[in-house]
């Protein structure tokens, strides 16, 4: 498997992983994953770090995605602190819906900013530091909106979608280096982001679902760990929706 | 060509491409003769503005093929 150069195929019991919007939600519940998988995970956040930061041993780091000189200086503060990031999961991300007619472009273009913007800048800077080490793992989390598209969500579902051409790009252009970029698309989750519906817009979701409810954070962070892990080495370019049979139409 | 930057970027090419030393000449082809692929030079020319403290525009790559135009694209901005 080794090209001869650096061989980065070695059994190496933890590796450092960072997990932007790691704070609460999806991303927290990857951080504690990754940690409890034997991981060094830091997280970031803007608003608050995890209340149990200390019990699963993340490090908790500032960064706001929409800001490259952020991103930067979190990838540095990582990476005094634990060594460069080989796995990076891009889980910032955030929606302002509403229907097209009454969307403005500022609300269209704030969720690009965020979420695929965002998540371009943190792969673009970690990346490098996965090729001179010749391993690294990249996985977004995108969205089923991303993939069939959600009435109130073009902004969202746009930026979702994009993830997948940035990352089937980026798993081309580094697969040469033994970086594996892949695509997470959770259906609906029970966080925070999933609080803001209402009763309604939420019973006509799940009524949707073939396993009929909601997923749990930590379903999404396991397929997370997965993709993250060694036994995941030739999986590359995928789009793993962990949606409990929504996206299957 | 100064010897001494010379010898800083061929350790450079060295450790970037893991090449002989021998094979880093000013007419060496980086694709024929030191099989390095586009993302090789990336690599390269990053760590050669690290090294020598230099910015490279995407552009100014563009047709830059052997060691010698790599050498002098990088000095001319010191
Ligand atoms: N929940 C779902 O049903 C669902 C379904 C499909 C996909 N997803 C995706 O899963 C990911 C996590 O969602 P979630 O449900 O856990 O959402 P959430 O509870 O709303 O958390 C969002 C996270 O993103 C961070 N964030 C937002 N904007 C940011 C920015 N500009 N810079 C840095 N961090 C930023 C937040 O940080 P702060 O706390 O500091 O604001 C927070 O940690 C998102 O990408 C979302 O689109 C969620």
């Amino acid at each position: 498997m080794s090209d001869g150069r650096d061989g980065g195929d070695a059994p190496t019991p933890g590796r450092v992983a960072l997990v932007t919007g790691g704070n609460r939600g999806i991303g927290l519940a990857i951080a504690r994953r990754l940690s409890r998988a034997g991981h060094r995970v830091a997280v970031t956040y803007r608003s608050e770090r995890p209340a149990d930061a200390e019990a699963y041993n993340l490090t908790c780091v500032r960064c706001d995605v929409t800001d490259p000189e952020s991103v930067a200086a979190a990838l540095a503060t990582t990476t005094e602190r634990l060594g460069a990031p080989e796995i990076v999961v891009c889980n910032a991300g955030l929606t302002r819906d509403g229907l097209v007619l009454r969307m403005s472009e500022e609300d269209f273009g704030a969720v690009i900013d965020a979420n695929l913007t965002g998540s371009f800048r943190v792969a673009k800077q970690a990346v490098r530091a996965m090729v001179r080490g010749r391993w690294g793992r990249i996985v977004f989390i995108s969205s089923v909106s991303g993939i069939g598209g959600q009435p109130g969500q073009a902004n969202y579902s746009a930026s979702k979608a994009g993830l997948i051409g940035l990352a089937r790009s980026l798993a081309k252009e580094f697969a040469s280096r033994n970086v594996t970029v892949n695509v997470i698309a959770p259906g609906a989750v029970g966080t925070d982001m999933l609080a803001a519906l209402n009763e309604d817009q939420l019973d006509a979701i799940v009524s949707r679902v073939p396993l009929g409810r909601v997923g749990e954070a930590d379903e999404i962070a396991a397929a997370v760990e997965f993709l993250a892990s060694e036994d995941a080495s030739y999986v590359t370019g995928i789009v793993l929706a962990v949606d409990g049979g929504l996206s299957m139409g | 060509m100064s010897d001494e930057n010379f010898e800083r970027f061929k350790q450079c090419a060295v450790k970037v491409l893991s090449v002989d030393e021998a094979a880093v000449v000013p007419e060496a082809d980086f694709a024929d003769d030191l099989d390095a692929d586009s993302l090789d030079i990336v690599e390269l020319v990053m760590a050669l503005e690290e090294e020598f403290d230099v910015n490279v525009d995407e552009e100014e790559l563009e047709g830059v093929a052997t060691v010698a135009e790599a050498f002098e694209l990088i000095t001319s901005k010191l």
